[in-house]
């Protein structure tokens, strides 16, 4: 649905250049929600921006929806009519909202259906129609300023949605709001993704909404996208950094002649009582470091820290035995166990 | 002098001052809008960014704004009579007040459309707004209580600007006070004509923030009203000053 290939971002100011983004290939795919994660300043800003070129990328492409965007743009910074019109079938939602002070609700609702021409009734029609939807019906007539963070969210969300678009890109949609809000306001996200078959892009630095929303997820660092997949093939890739911030399991090697694995159960291997089969046939005794359990991507996975006594080699039957069982072993802090990471490229 | 003398005086003179004023303030407004926006677009980074038309307008408003108005009046007189036929009267006298209002609007204008959150031009962007829809639906509605503060200042500096006027043959209050109570020693008269403008400029200082103050108050008192500021230094003392100062 959203596909961007090679594309890069050079600012220039004062002769000095600062790559925001470097070679990004992303490939979002119908219906899905894709959420791109990276600490402030990784360009993810940047990126979302170029989908809907808002930000002219310095070389690359960007495809919505099969239209080729960055063909549709001319070479002037002016938006023409034809890249007008796709961005018209692009919703977005804003970090700070960015709702019009001067407008009630509705009728911010109702601004990118003036855009589009709509005729007054029309648009009234739909702008009751989705406020609905984000359950803000008895808003209508308030101002922005009357409505609490998550409420103006909704109304955000409710306006991208205004034009009946196929993608929704979020921007940090959540990151001015707290906790239990940002909650339904994913729950929403989701919602909406799932009863009008929405393709949302998201970016955020908050490991939760990547946790709770998305089917697929790209971890950003200094203009590049270094790890990238569904969320279950990203915890199914030993030593992949995004699914360890995902899913953190922590604790500390009690000593030096010891064994500390990362043992990740999804599907199946979950039910069976490997830590005891362990034991028992091969008569060690196990310390379990660090649990946890936990809903990722709407997969039930639960992650475990243990400890085995002796070295790594002292342990390689045992290790053998889980990996049989269908489990995923890391061992950590092993040298020659080098992490395979799905490197940027990878879809 | 009698009151049955001045009152015909003082009428015609404030029919004559509000009738410079009003129309000067309109062609202000017309001209100094689109003026201002103009400035914030072709600015670097705007809509419609052009160094060259940005710094041409630029100059222009400054060498505008940097001219003393009773050295404008006198520098223009061509062009007023080109205009108007004539120099003398209050149609003349529209010409170099709105010729140096414009400019003065102009600058208020574009200070208050650059205090528009950019993220909001960005969203109208997103839905595939035009930079047209843009001004229409965000920048001009958005900064519309601190352009409203804007056009008090200006309707305000415009009445001191009459009085000038009014000295070179415009007729008006500024003309009444100079003749009768400059040159003919009329106290009385003059004291009148200072009353009545000071109570026009205070209750038009009232209108005007009242007006600004509860649009401003609708929308939630986004976006600054920095009009009321500046306002202070521009008139101490006054009673609308003393107002702003109090709120």
């Amino acid at each position: 649905m959203i596909t961007t290939s090679g594309l890069t971002k050079v600012y220039r100011s004062r002769g000095r250049e600062v790559t925001a983004l470097d070679g990004i290939d992303l490939h979002v795919r119908e219906g899905e929600v894709y959420g791109v994660i990276g600490q402030s300043g990784a360009g993810k800003s940047s990126l979302i921006r170029c989908v809907n070129l808002l930000e002219r990328p310095t070389s690359g492409t960007v495809t919505v929806a099969g239209q080729d965007l960055t063909a549709l743009a001319g070479r002037g910074p002016r938006a023409g009519r034809e890249l007008r019109r796709a961005r018209s079938r692009i919703g977005m939602v804003f970090q700070h909202f960015n709702l019009l002070s001067s407008r009630t609700v509705q009728n911010n609702i109702e601004l990118p259906l003036e855009i589009l021409g709509t005729s007054g009734k029309e648009r009234s029609r739909k702008a009751l129609e989705l406020l609905d939807l984000v359950g803000l019906a008895d808003k209508a007539g308030s101002y922005p300023a009357q409505l609490s963070g998550g409420q103006k969210q909704r109304v955000g969300i409710a306006r991208a949605l205004a034009g009946d678009p196929k993608v929704l890109l979020s921007d940090e949609a959540t990151s001015a709001l707290d906790p239990e809000t940002t909650r339904s306001v994913l729950q929403l996200l989701r919602d909406l993704n799932r009863q009008l078959g929405l393709t949302v892009l998201l970016i955020t630095h908050e490991m939760d909404v990547v946790k709770s929303v998305c089917d697929s997820a790209a971890l950003m660092e200094r203009g590049r996208i270094v790890e990238s997949g569904t969320v279950s093939e990203l915890l199914a890739t030993p030593g992949s950094e995004l699914a360890a911030a995902l899913f953190p399991v922590s604790g500390e090697r009690t000593g030096a002649d010891r064994t500390v694995l990362d043992v990740t159960f999804h599907g199946e291997a979950a039910t069976q009582p490997v830590v005891s089969q362990l034991a028992r046939t091969y008569n060690i005794d196990i310390s379990i470091l660090g649990a946890a359990i936990d809903t990722v991507g709407g997969l039930q996975v639960g992650r475990m820290r243990i400890e085995l006594p002796g070295r790594y080699e002292d342990n390689v039957v045992p290790i053998g035995f889980l990996r049989e069982q269908g489990l995923q072993i890391d061992v950590v802090g092993q040298e020659g166990q080098a992490p395979v990471l799905v490197k940027d490229g990878a879809k | 002098m009698t009151w049955s003398e001045m009152q015909p005086v003082l009428s015609q003179a404030c029919w004559d001052t509000l009738y410079m004023v009003g129309w000067s303030t309109v062609i202000a407004v017309v001209g100094g809008l689109p003026l201002g926006i103009l400035l914030v677009l072709t600015d670097r980074g705007g809509l419609l960014q052009n160094v060259v038309v940005n710094k041409a307008i630029g100059q222009i408003v400054n060498i505008a704004r940097s001219m003393p108005f009773i050295i404008l009046m006198v520098a223009l007189l061509t062009f007023t009579r080109w205009v108007t036929g004539t120099t003398i009267g209050r149609e003349a006298a529209i010409v170099p007040l709105a010729v140096g209002s414009i400019p003065f609007f102009a600058r208020l204008v574009e200070m208050s459309v650059r205090e528009v959150d950019g993220g909001l031009v960005e969203a109208v962007q997103s839905m595939g707004g035009s930079t047209w829809k843009v001004v229409r639906s965000v920048l001009v509605p958005e900064s519309l209580p601190s352009l409203i503060s804007g056009a008090t200042t200006t309707i305000i500096a415009l009445i001191g600007y009459s009085a000038m006027a009014g000295t070179v043959g415009a007729g008006g209050l500024g003309d009444v006070a100079v003749r009768y109570g400059y040159q003919r020693f009329e106290t009385g008269m003059m004291w009148i004509t200072v009353a009545i403008l000071a109570v026009a400029i205070s209750l038009l200082q009232v209108v005007g923030d009242f007006a600004a103050r509860s649009l401003h108050r609708r929308s939630g008192g986004s976006g600054a009203l920095l009009l009321f500021r500046p306002l202070k230094g521009v008139f101490p003392g006054t009673a609308a000053a003393e107002a702003v100062e109090k709120s």
